[in-house]
């Protein structure tokens, strides 16, 4: 039997995706500060892409200055809980405590930055205020971290704000696509009630910009344009099949867990098809919902997959069976998805190739697609002057953010191809800034 | 196997470690459950005149996760009946007749004192304590410390104590003087037959920054306290060590203060005392700890060779010096391990901002570990004590030990720097970066 049963109930749900970071309490947010040793030159810091002056916002807590100490963080980072408790602390901040190096458990950065955010956001505490409107206007497109870190730190510098939010939520991947057990749809929404409060940005939500048309008046009515447009559906593997009801794709599967957990149907047996963080997401997730086989078929060995060592870990310790050198050739089935035909593989000149005669069938009842996201090429073809990539990553100027269109500025996983939330928080932030200079 | 049992100026107990006059001693309960557990002696909590105790009483200071480093109390003398502390000591010494029970005294008058001394014997107690170091409440009425920043006063009360007893009289010192050995000295001109130290030291812990009343808190105030625990051991180290090397002395000194384990107490007895009290550890972690005060003696007697407790008092007296016999020629520098170094640079920050700029940051490539800079180290191990990795900075020795001289020496050959620009001056000569410098580092 698998390790976590079929949830029918929402108690269900979250005892099957309970919080991996759970929420420090006074006691052992005071023990696990004091353990910080306040490093020169801390080396979580410059492991930190937002820059957060962790030893300070640690000691800060250590001497029960929470505001303070929550200011510390924001000030620098505006998705501090989320990013305290969705962050790969363990290749980032944690990874780099310098703790690791006499074997000693490093300091849970991740928790005690979410301990103190979280008692801001409880307490409503106001740490900013937006600065005297400069009378000029900025349109966001998406309201992810991205986005709405632009639009925060365009708040302190007097611009009024419009983002346009295709959703009706914000946040972004945040919300739809961080798995549940890393943090819960409520703890992101408080976190982006709180900064809206503050900087008192607005969001139109169900207001997707997809036209040239749309672009054209954007461009009229504000003074700069910040793209923080994420990525798009799940890309193709093009193999018959891939339209049938039970096969997805892991982003929208993920979203939909994240949404309404209790509807999502897996079946007995999963397979999912990837080797990304998002596939390990996917497939714990179908695990924790009472899948009794996951599978997680990758095409590559185990030492080539993208996803963090961590994850996978995660992904193992809910009972996912790692299955590597293997190639999806089709997939069979005609109403519906029932399995996959695999070829072994072996590596040649870094390409996987596929073993004559070692196909074989796996049978399944749902198949997730874990094999990246689309670009928005076809959006950014609507913007005059736009340029991309050849992955379709938008062409920026590093420091400033601006585009090859001098009106628009990026940042997020459309420019950076599909990163944390924290890049995508400190592009933002880095791109409101750049707006600033460019309209001074 | 070393010999843990004592004979403390004729106070005879099977091992050093005593509870001091405090709330672990206050009734015949709690002494009895300490012997079981293999306490040695215990000092019982003060008798005398009648006192109404507060509530609150104790405050503590806590430091990065750690519980009570320092306790502060505002809790007076025993507040039950005298006579029911004379019947269990009474009690206690006929379940324990090895066992060392002295008596804690406190009250004004020469007759009240010939009449406690005379309880208190009568009772059993194997010798008397006279308090004369509460910080606190009693020294308002003219008792406690305010007898013992007042040597002449103090010298006077023991002679009338001295005029009755019959067992060994012991004078508990107050660390809230300037000298303690003048109260020392005069303890010993009126008779008694030994001392011990420190008594608590007048505190006050903090302050509630909502509600502006400092700890403890008593009905919207509070008032100063005595102050122990871990975090008072070197003051109470120092007046132990002051005490010992009062020329012809030669009275038994009982330590007191920041003992909370073996090594504490080692440290009290190589510095001259030949028992040891604790109060504050108890109070912490309960009487359990005597298991590992004593195991923890025990082995490191053995392997020093100390056979009884008498062995090793005193014996870090010798190397306990003024500061002007200390020898100027010795000379160490820090030295850093790369690789046990985990490259938190606290060293480099301490020295630079702390100390003598004699640590510098490679500042290229990805190393983190820092390195000395010999001639600007002055030896004064900074770096070494906030270094949070075991043995990775040592100081290492440069002089050749061939050379000894010491500023009493200079001073007696005339040779000491007399003027602000001498050239004997030790800071002379010594590289110091421009003021300027600072505004260069990021």
């Amino acid at each position: 039997m698998a390790e976590h049963k079929r949830p029918t109930n929402q108690e269900e749900v979250d005892a099957n995706f309970a919080q991996l970071h759970p929420l420090m309490n006074t006691s052992e947010a005071y023990y696990e500060s004091s353990r910080c040793l306040y490093c020169y030159d801390a080396p979580c810091v410059q492991a930190c892409p937002s820059d957060i002056d962790i030893p300070l916002f640690i000691r800060q807590i250590n001497n029960q200055n929470l505001k303070g100490s929550a200011k510390t963080i924001y000030e620098s980072n505006y998705f501090g809980n989320v990013c305290g408790k969705v962050c790969p602390t363990e290749v980032l901040c944690e990874g780099a405590c310098v703790h690791n190096h006499q074997s000693v458990k490093p300091i849970e950065i991740g928790r005690l930055q979410s301990y103190a955010t979280t008692k801001a956001i409880k307490k409503d505490s106001k740490l900013f205020t937006p600065a005297k409107s400069n009378g000029k206007k900025v349109a966001v497109i998406g309201a992810g971290p991205a986005g709405i870190s632009c639009a925060c730190e365009l708040r302190l510098h007097g611009y009024e704000v419009d983002i346009f939010e295709a959703k009706d939520q914000p946040s972004g991947l945040s919300l739809y696509g961080c798995a549940p057990y890393k943090i819960t749809n409520q703890e992101i929404l408080e976190e982006m009630a709180y900064l809206q409060k503050q900087f008192d940005f607005n969001i139109k939500y169900d207001s997707p910009i997809r036209t040239a048309e749309q672009l054209k008046r954007l461009e009229s009515q504000y003074d700069a344009i910040f793209l923080g447009i994420g990525l798009g559906d799940t890309s193709s593997i093009r193999l018959k099949g891939e339209d049938m009801e039970n096969c997805v794709g892991a982003t929208e599967f993920i979203e939909q867990v994240k949404l309404d957990p209790l509807s999502v149907k897996v079946g007995k047996k999963v397979i999912v098809i990837g080797g990304g963080n998002t596939a390990m997401d996917a497939a714990s997730e179908c695990a924790r919902l009472g899948a009794e086989q996951v599978i997680l078929a990758y095409r590559r060995d185990k030492e080539a997959m993208r996803a963090y060592d961590f994850e996978y870990d995660l992904a193992k310790n809910v009972g996912v069976q790692g299955w590597f050198n293997l190639q999806p050739l089709e997939f069979l089935g005609t109403d519906t998805i029932e399995g996959v035909r695999f070829i072994r593989t072996m590596i040649e000149n870094g390409n996987a190739k596929g073993i004559p005669d070692s196909e074989f069938n796996e049978s399944c009842d749902l198949l997730i697609l874990a094999t990246g996201q689309n670009k928005q090429v076809d959006f950014l073809q609507k913007i005059s002057d736009m340029k991309w990539d050849k992955k379709g990553r938008i062409e920026i100027d590093p420091e400033s953010r601006q585009t090859s269109n001098p009106k628009y500025f990026a940042g997020g996983d459309a420019a950076n191809g599909g990163a944390e939330v924290v890049n995508a928080s400190a592009e933002g932030k880095a791109a409101a800034k750049g707006i600033h200079t460019f309209l001074n | 196997m070393p010999d843990l049992s004592i004979n403390f100026a004729g106070i005879k107990a099977p091992n050093p470690f005593w509870l001091a006059s405090a709330p672990p001693t206050n009734t015949g309960y709690q002494i009895m459950k300490a012997f079981d557990a293999g306490w040695g002696g215990a000092v019982w909590k003060t008798l005398g005149v009648p006192v109404v105790n507060v509530s609150s009483r104790y405050a503590a200071v806590n430091h990065k996760g750690h519980r009570m480093v320092g306790f502060n109390n505002i809790e007076l003398i025993t507040d039950r009946p005298l006579a029911d502390n004379l019947r269990e000591i009474e009690e206690v010494k006929k379940y324990f007749p090895d066992h060392a029970v002295i008596a804690s005294l406190m009250v004004e008058t020469r007759d009240e004192w010939h009449q406690i001394v005379k309880d208190a014997e009568n009772a059993g107690a194997d010798g008397l304590e006279l308090n004369f170091g509460c910080p606190h409440g009693m020294c308002e009425r003219g008792m406690g410390s305010a007898v013992g920043q007042e040597p002449n006063v103090l010298r006077t009360i023991v002679e009338w104590v001295m005029e009755v007893a019959t067992k060994p009289v012991i004078v508990k010192l107050t660390p809230n003087i300037t000298d303690v050995t003048l109260p020392a000295i005069a303890a010993k001109e009126g008779g008694a037959n030994a001392i011990s130290l420190i008594n608590t030291i007048q505190s006050v812990i903090g302050v509630n920054l909502d509600s502006l009343v400092p700890y403890p808190v008593v009905d919207g105030a509070s008032t100063n306290g005595g102050y122990c625990g871990p975090a008072v051991k070197p003051i109470a180290l120092n007046m132990v060590k002051n005490c010992a090397q009062i020329p012809d002395y030669n009275l038994p000194i009982s330590g007191i203060g920041g003992i909370e384990n073996w090594r504490d107490a080692a440290e009290h007895i190589l510095l001259g005392a030949s028992s040891v009290q604790i109060c504050t550890a108890v109070m912490h972690y309960g009487f359990g700890i005597i298991r590992d005060l004593k195991s923890g003696l025990e082995g490191y007697m053995e392997e020093k060779g100390f056979e009884t407790i008498n062995d090793m008092v005193g014996k870090a007296l010798p190397q306990t010096k003024t500061w002007e016999n200390l020898n100027l020629k010795y000379k160490v520098v820090a030295s850093i391990d790369e690789d046990k170094c985990i490259g938190c640079q606290l060293c480099y920050t301490a020295c630079d901002d702390g100390a003598h700029q004699a640590i510098g940051l490679v500042g290229d490539g990805d190393s983190r570990k820092p390195y000395i800079i010999d001639e600007n180290c002055v030896g004064c191990n900074l770096c070494s004590l906030v270094c949070p990795v075991e043995e990775c900075i040592t100081m290492e020795r440069r002089d050749d030990g061939k050379e000894h001289i010491t500023w009493k020496e200079r001073s007696d050959n005339d040779d000491v720097p007399t003027t602000f620009n001498d050239d004997r001056a030790g800071g002379k000569g010594h590289w110091v970066p421009q003021p300027t410098d600072a505004l260069k580092k990021k």
